[in-house]
């Protein structure tokens, strides 16, 4: 074929912002051809979305405005049209999905409805509609294929919701799909069956499929041909196997080479007496069984990982650790005295020892506070930690040995980029000079080269303060390169518990088995051969 | 759903109550009910035959027992100035206030989720930045100002409209323009703003890659979401026509029951002021339901 189905070439997108011009996108080109997977590879603020954004005519102008280049789909610049020219478009001829479908879909209509309204926007008469939402919902896969036309999108479970967005994207049969981090919220066994499912429908449809992610895995499963972004700009385009065994780019093996998963595993620390003795956790919300006999033990300067997907009542338990929820029965012994039972004062006075690190540093920090009064507060709570004359000296120190500059301190969240924010929060945590650091999914919104640092940093913390982490996590190769024993938790109950070797290397359990098989590779080889024994495994 | 809306209306059933509750004791505990009801030049001996007549000698627990049996039957008594059940006089009124507010809110409701949304569509351009304006001045504008304002343009300037009371649809103008303006401001600013957070969701830009009109994607996709709170507001304002607009009803002559409510406190009408409390509490009572039903049927979150 002559000419390519997409075809953006020196596209470039500025943002009018208060602070400036941003040149988010500059000079983008790449194109996508009939029946193949290209994927876009980057950052976040690589400019990835917005140049996907750009192709569906989703960008808000103002204050965003198409500085240049042009956008051919099917022989025609898309940058020329009318704005009626180019809704006939979406849908129709070029659909998208999102990454957390839950706020993509309309909350007050039901997916029925919504899937319908895709193909009577472009004149398909209701009935047809009807019949065809039917078939498409039946062949995602949705259990009671008409009653759930019927449902509303809560109702459903975030793998399902994904697969109805895929459902309503291909109601119009379009030539391109575009896929904004469709796997990004799941859980990574819902992962590999959507991504599946999407291979399986670009086979029966030949459709052709732009997907837009920052995972290397995502891209080694699904992609031909891979484009990698950074900070607005194409750096490589090629291959996907290619690009991964020769990357060209300092950046794209910088980003290859910051993929967890790949380092030596921790061996074993001599057994001693455990620091936090967990035994027979139970709590119940109602009817559900979030914890359901939890137990285990943690050494001084430990890092335990407690892996498990959603659901599985992980984030439940660093809760109870804390006492931010109190737990229906079990114990905690901590230093000769029960967590759960302590009284509120002899509570307080334990609090510092105990500190916890949220996913999402954006929320956990008041945006209000300056880095130095986030840090300091610690020491407002419990002033017998430090004197006052010393906090700005020890402020400095803390962020020092987080990786920031005590020039810091003036500013306020804001001013950071996500992986900032989250050595913040850290520092915030060491303030208290604890013992004990609870981490919940402390580096899965960040980055995969801010994450690689970020583990690092809190590795170091390990080694050279002798804390011990509980580190809650859904990605088993950051719990591979940091976790000393790992802890498979499902439905409430522990799974599978041994050292983070025995775990990944001879997992006794089949749920385990069954996790680490659905993890996604970064080496599109590797990733080639868990398909094909994926499909042998069917057959 | 149902279960929701039950759960609602005995949570407002128990306010209801509450309320029926203290009426009776503010009524015989803030001193002698004989004086309280009965006019001030009343003798001694009118006092005492009030007091056998209305049981004020019977303990506490008995008189709050024939109180709700009266109050089931909707009776209030007389009128002490008019020598009528009370609660007709009362429900006449409350008929002129109904009517009112129920109109006046209908056309309030439809414009101002029009302004709104439309506003909030092109945000900072011209049709939003006179719909802003015009909306913060009609909020913040005193009513009693404004109708005063209309009476002396359109009444004596101009001699269109007529100054007071009720009887030909003309009469009408002039109260409702004046009760729209307020809750009209208001409510443009809550669509405004609400619209505004709808139509930058990610469910509108789904819609948008899903290539929908604009048109529907205004007010199919972004309005139904964007209701929730304005429903809150519409509900608000309801209400307070309902209590009856005292000021304007007032101003304009007009026999709703706001302003028999001021009447009746001024001539130490008790029973009558007893009536239009409970009448109006037993509106809002149901015009709450009705907002809880509407919440039900624009969010299924909501109804599951």
């Amino acid at each position: 074929m002559a000419e390519h189905l997409l075809e953006v070439s020196g596209l470039s997108v500025d943002f009018h912002t208060a602070a400036g011009v941003v040149h988010a996108v500059r000079g983008v080109s790449f194109h996508v051809d009939r029946g193949e997977t290209l994927a876009i590879l980057g950052e976040s603020g690589s400019g990835k979305s917005v140049s996907a954004s750009a192709i569906m005519n989703l960008i808000d102008m103002p204050p965003g405005h198409i500085a240049g280049g042009s956008i051919r789909f099917d022989g025609r610049d898309l940058l020329r049209l009318t704005d009626d020219q180019r809704r006939q478009i979406n849908g129709r001829r070029i659909a998208m999905i999102f990454q957390d479908p839950l706020s993509h879909l309309n909350p007050v209509y039901s997916v029925g409805w919504q899937i319908v309204e895709t193909m009577t926007a472009h004149g398909v008469a209701r009935d047809h509609a009807r019949a065809e939402a039917l078939r498409l919902v039946t062949r995602v896969g949705i259990p009671d294929p008409a009653g759930a036309l019927r449902k509303y999108p809560h109702q459903f479970s975030g793998g399902q919701r994904q697969r109805l967005m895929i459902a309503m994207a291909l109601a119009m049969k379009p030539d391109l799909l575009i896929a904004d981090e469709p796997t990004t919220a799941l859980d990574v066994t819902v992962q590999a069956e959507v991504l599946a499912l999407l291979e399986e429908l670009q086979a029966e449809t030949g459709m052709a499929v732009l997907i837009i992610t920052h995972d290397l895995g995502v891209v080694a499963e699904i992609a031909d041909r891979v484009v990698v972004m950074n900070a607005g700009e194409v750096v490589e385009t090629g291959e996907t196997d290619a690009v991964y065994r020769n990357p060209s780019h300092p950046y794209t093996r910088k980003l290859i080479g910051a993929a967890p998963g790949k380092g030596e595993m921790h061996a074993p620390l001599s057994p001693t007496a455990p620091v936090l003795s967990v035994r027979d956790v139970v709590k119940s919300y109602g009817e559900f069984r979030a914890l359901d006999g939890v137990g285990f033990d943690l050494m001084a300067g430990e890092t335990l990982a407690v892996v498990g997907e959603s659901g599985s009542g992980k984030s439940t338990l660093a809760r109870m650790l804390l006492r931010l929820d109190e737990p229906d029965s079990g114990v905690a012994m901590w230093k000769g005295r029960n967590l759960f039972t302590l009284p509120p004062a002899e509570l307080f006075a334990l609090r510092r020892d105990l500190q916890m690190v949220f996913q999402d540093p954006t929320q956990s920090l008041n945006p209000r506070m300056t880095v130095f009064q986030l840090i300091s507060e610690a020491w407002v709570i419990h002033p017998d930690i430090l004197p006052r004359a010393r906090w700005r000296e020890r402020v400095a120190e803390l962020l020092a040995q987080v990786g920031l500059r005590p020039e810091h301190a003036a500013r306020y969240p804001h001013q950071f980029s996500g992986g900032q924010r989250q050595r913040i929060a850290i520092a915030r945590a060491l303030a208290m000079e604890p013992q004990l650091i609870v981490c919940d999914e402390a580096v899965s919104a960040l980055d995969v080269s801010v994450q690689a640092q970020v583990i690092e940093l809190l590795d170091r913390l390990r080694r050279e303060m002798g804390i011990a982490f509980v580190f809650i996590a859904h990605d088993l190769p950051v719990v591979r390169d940091f976790a000393d024993h790992v802890m498979v938790m499902r439905k409430g109950r522990v799974v599978e518990h041994g050292s983070v070797r025995q775990v990944f290397e001879a997992p006794r359990e089949p749920y385990t088995r069954a996790l680490l098989a659905a993890g996604l590779d970064p080496d599109p080889e590797v990733q080639a051969r868990r398909r094909e024994a994926r499909l042998a495994a069917a057959l | 759903m149902f279960g929701f809306i039950r759960q609602r209306a005995i949570a407002s059933l128990i306010s209801l109550l509450g309320l029926v509750v203290l009426v009776f004791f503010l009524s015989r505990l803030t001193g002698d009910p004989a004086a309280l009801f009965l006019p001030i030049d009343a003798t001694d001996e009118m006092r005492r035959q009030f007091r056998e007549i209305h049981g004020l000698n019977d303990p506490l627990a008995v008189q709050f027992w024939h109180y709700l049996g009266d109050l089931a039957r909707l009776d209030f008594g007389d009128s002490l100035r008019r020598a009528r059940p009370a609660i007709e006089i009362v429900l006449e009124a409350f008929a002129w206030t109904f009517q009112l507010a129920v109109i006046t809110m209908a056309i309030v409701t439809a414009a101002a989720i029009a302004v709104g949304a439309l506003a909030a569509f092109r945000v900072g351009g011209l049709f939003d930045r006179i719909a802003s304006v015009t909306s913060l001045v009609g909020a913040s504008a005193p009513d009693f100002w404004i109708a005063i304002l209309g009476i002396v343009l359109f009444s004596v300037t101009l001699g269109w409209l007529p100054t007071s009371g009720t009887g030909t649809p003309l009469h009408w103008i002039l109260p409702i323009g004046v009760l729209f303006i307020r809750p009209f401001g208001l409510i443009v600013q809550v669509v405004r703003g609400s619209m505004i957070t709808a139509l930058s969701s990610a469910y509108v830009k789904t819609a948008r890659a899903k290539g929908v009109r604009s048109g529907p994607i205004i007010f199919v996709h972004a309005l139904r979401n964007a209701m929730l709170p304005v429903i809150t507001v519409i509900g608000d304002q309801a209400a307070a026509l309902l209590n009856g607009a005292v000021v304007v009803e007032t101003i304009f002559g007009f026999p709703g029951i706001g302003k028999l409510m001021i009447d009746s406190i001024l001539q130490r009408d008790f029973n009558v002021m007893l009536a239009a409390i409970m009448v109006t509490a037993l509106a809002i009572f149901l015009m709450n339901l009705l907002i809880d039903l509407a919440y039900a049927l624009l969010d299924p979150r909501i109804r599951h």
